[in-house]
């Protein structure tokens, strides 16, 4: 039996416009149609036909497909691949450092504002320094995060401490907001025995236990769904944080990009995926990368809610993450958030990117867009920052960076031991032999190792 | 004569390190350890031991969470988690989308989180696709970041060939798991072997790798009063002489050894007694326990399924002569599949792979009892 039939005030007299609403469904999973013999309300000019058919199908407006209703309409329109004009970007502070609007970004304290904005400083400043040490061939390897330095410190301000971070690996400014020191990055750039990753990976690949900042793999995008299990084991444990997890444009075409975001809408977790679009994946720029207009269009098609900010305003970036992150724990849900930026420095100490990109782009995006100047530029305004001040914190990194950096190197680097542990929880017998040899073989050759290793 | 009986019977006895929470070792009276399928037996197929395995660490720990394709609504493509999701519910039997890259990642993340899942790949042929993140995410992790990032995390289903199911489910994976560092592997045979490794695995602290067999599900075996126990597991690393012998050794794993213990049969009516290792475990592999067998008999064999180019076999007849040279009396014969895509047709499925009348020729000729040096049918 039919339920009520609806006349909206919309209603034509054509045909197709006539609304039935189904009889409501017991089994959502259930495929209910309309069939035979039921009287129905039919335009003037087909009543009668509809009458002599002998069996008759009143006509269907929408249909409870799996999945849910869905309207039928008779224009056969292809959704074009791309929108005309792309999602908007939410942006509070101006390049003059002038809040646009005032009343919609959070009220920073001072001691937060200064705070975020003596980090971007010591990140920018770091950047530079260690990456002068590569150059000097005192470091292997060295990556930057010139450009994004309101993308690092602004997020990680806006997160707690509990909260676990997934990172890529242009990133450390997280763990810098989290209390990593200067010392402590050094000694992972070295890989010296106090590198908390016992000199086992390359520079860079920086990881804290006690900071909740997952060690940096190599692989890109993995973080991705590695940050959603986690998120639904702190909704399994029902604890009150989130996982994020950092990525760039080129990680958004990976698998592991479709199934975290996938996956994290279906269990319902509370994570956020922050893509940095810098505009570059080392030498593809976006054109080559995708079609969609960016990532952020993507959310909508797994079920995200999702916003775009600007990457280079730290205010934008704060207020976007902590209202995120409050989403994604009341509400058990994932969030997508998308900062357009540029990768103002190279890929790495590998790469020249004078090769494949303008000199004049990267100079106009690293000196006019730079987000550290116009977030000092709003500090100032506010009273809280000045010259004096920018000239001591300036020069007090330089001296600790170069202070940490001269430690860091003449430290002894790990000892043989480090080779073998951790490969399992408990040394397997054959590392444990294999060991035993190679110091034997140490002690027999010592003259043929390096003198600065720990046996 | 408590020691000799532990050394020569073999893996029954819980010798695994974990301890975890409550589960002290047993130790075994010495009159059941002589008896190793005890003849209070019950019987219970592989697939059961599987189920119960599982049933039972869930129940013990509420971390242990299974995720998989079919494992919830369908009760698992091969009804290994049957009831599972009526008795814990969809937070702990989670079914999921196809995207075996996509689960793994999750599962290894939750692992760094603090769960212990137990991952399920419809087969192991499915596992190419996740990969990555079984070895770089989940393997590597406790070393790479120094001992901060455990990963207690288990990737189960069936291995290797099932009967007519062609080139792409039916590859075996031992030897490419067994290679890498930071991974254990685990390959049962019989009932017992499912119980006592699934519960090792699921309690461990390291990532475990655990290829079943699906024709081996269906099979039927004894199990121990003390098999049956909840707190029972088996020690992780050790193989079982499942048949002594003097002439020769036969290492063989998962459906092999089956093939192999009828292989015996035949032999010993040649008057050739042979004995037949279990390997339990192809990471850590037992080597101590093969060479002692071959110190023992002098000769050896080794089947496998999988494809013979950097196969098991091959690991195990370098560490036979790296430590047993001098009392080799006859080369190493290897027994694997054949170097081919594995066909469908059923004639040609069974040429390739071994069957027991290889194992038989194959023994012969290390006992240069026979002049042929061809091996397949």
């Amino acid at each position: 039996m039919f339920g009520s039939i609806n006349h909206t005030s919309s209603v034509t007299n054509s045909l197709f416009s006539r609304q039935f609403l189904h009889p409501p469904l017991q089994d959502h999973a259930g495929i209910k149609p309309f069939f035979g013999g039921r009287r129905s309300h039919t335009a003037t000019s087909f009543s009668n036909d509809v009458d002599q058919l002998p069996t008759e199908a009143p006509l269907q407006q929408e249909l409870n497909f799996p999945g849910g209703k869905v309207k039928f309409m008779p224009k056969r329109i292809f959704t074009s691949g791309s929108n005309e004009e792309r999602t908007n970007c939410y942006r509070v502070l101006n390049e003059n450092g002038e809040l646009i609007v005032d009343s919609d970004s959070l009220k920073i304290s001072k001691e937060l504002g200064v705070k975020m904005y003596k980090d971007m400083v010591t990140l920018q400043v770091m950047d530079t320094i260690f990456y002068e040490a590569q150059r000097q061939g005192r470091v292997s390897f060295y990556l930057t995060t010139i450009g994004e330095e309101a993308i690092n410190i602004a997020s990680a301000a806006a997160l707690d401490n509990n909260d676990f971070v997934f990172p890529q690996y242009r990133e450390p400014g997280v763990l810098l907001w989290r209390g990593f020191t200067l010392q402590e990055f050094a000694n992972q750039l070295f890989g010296n025995k106090y590198d908390y990753g016992k000199g086992r990976q390359m520079p860079i690949h920086y990881g804290s236990k006690k900071h909740n900042y997952v060690t940096v793999s190599s692989t890109v995008a993995t973080q991705i769904p590695q940050a959603v299990g986690a998120a639904y084991s702190m909704k399994m444990q029902k604890q009150d944080s989130c996982t994020i997890t950092y990525f760039g444009d080129g990680g958004s075409s990976t698998g592991d990009f479709h199934a975290g975001l996938n996956f994290s809408a279906v269990m319902e977790v509370p994570v956020i995926f922050f893509c940095r679009n810098n505009g570059w994946a080392i030498s593809t720029p976006i054109s080559d990368q995708f079609r969609s207009d960016g990532i952020v269009v993507r959310g909508k098609a797994y079920g995200v809610p999702s916003i775009r900010v600007d990457g280079n305003d730290a205010l934008a970036i704060y207020s976007a993450v902590y209202e995120a992150r409050k989403m994604a724990i009341e509400k058990q849900t994932p969030v997508l958030i998308e900062a357009l930026t540029y990768r103002a420095g190279h890929h790495s100490t590998s790469d020249d990117s004078t090769k494949y990109r303008p000199v004049d782009e990267i100079e106009w995006w690293r000196d006019d867009q730079n987000p550290v100047k116009w977030f000092k530029t709003w500090i100032e305004n506010k009273g809280w920052w000045s010259d004096q001040a920018e000239s001591e914190q300036r020069s007090s990194v330089r001296k600790q960076l170069s202070q940490a950096i001269q430690a860091a190197e003449r430290v002894e680097k790990p000892p043989v031991a480090d080779m073998f542990n951790d490969v399992y929880d408990v040394p397997p017998k054959n590392l444990n032999e294999q060991e035993v040899i190679l110091r034997e073989n140490i002690k027999k050759h010592a003259q043929e190792y390096p003198s600065n290793v720990a046996v | 004569m408590w020691g000799i009986l532990r050394q020569k019977v073999g893996g029954a006895t819980c010798l695994s390190p974990q301890g975890v929470g409550s589960h002290m070792l047993r130790l075994r009276p010495v009159t059941s350890a002589l008896r190793n399928y005890s003849s209070a037996a019950k019987e219970m197929t592989v697939r059961d031991a599987l189920n119960s395995a599982l049933d039972e660490e869930m129940a013990a720990d509420p971390n242990v969470f299974v995720m998989g394709e079919e494992v919830g609504e369908y009760q698992g493509a091969y009804k290994i988690t049957k009831g599972l999701l009526d008795k814990y519910g969809p937070e702990r039997v989670v079914d999921t989308p196809i995207t075996e890259a996509g689960f793994a990642g999750i599962g290894v993340g939750s692992a760094y989180h603090g769960l212990r899942p137990v991952i399920e790949f419809m087969t192991f042929n499915f596992s190419m696709q996740a990969i990555d993140h079984i070895i770089n995410s989940a393997a590597k992790s406790n070393y790479m970041s120094a001992g901060q990032i455990n990963v207690p995390i288990v990737f189960r289903g069936p291995n290797g060939p099932a009967a007519g199911v062609g080139a792409q489910h039916s590859q075996c994976y031992a030897a490419w798991y067994g290679s890498v560092p930071g991974l254990k592997v685990l390959v049962p045979y019989s009932s017992e072997d499912a119980r006592g490794l699934l519960k090792a695995a699921i309690r461990d602290p390291d990532p475990v790798v655990f290829l079943e067999n699906e024709l081996l599900y269906g099979e039927s075996f004894p199990v121990s009063a003390e098999a049956l126990d909840s707190s029972f597991c088996l020690p992780i690393g050790k193989a079982k002489i499942e048949r002594e012998g003097k002439d020769i050794t036969i290492t063989a794993f998962s459906k092999m050894v089956g093939y192999a213990l009828k292989a015996a049969e035949i032999l010993k009516k040649e008057g050739i007694s042979a004995e037949v290792i279990n390997l339990r475990s192809i990471r850590p592999l037992d080597r101590a326990t093969i060479n002692v067998s071959v110190r023992k008999t002098n000769r050896l064999l080794t089947v496998e399924e999988g494809f013979p180019q950097h196969g098991v076999g091959a690991e195990i007849c370098a560490s036979v002569v790296e430590d047993s040279f001098g009392y080799l009396d006859a080369p190493v014969e290897r027994i694997a599949g054949a170097d081919v895509p594995t066909p469908y047709a059923a004639n040609l499925e069974r040429m390739a792979f071994p069957q027991i009348e290889d194992i038989v020729r194959a023994a012969k000729r290390a006992c240069y009892r026979s002049g042929t040096m061809v091996a397949t049918a």
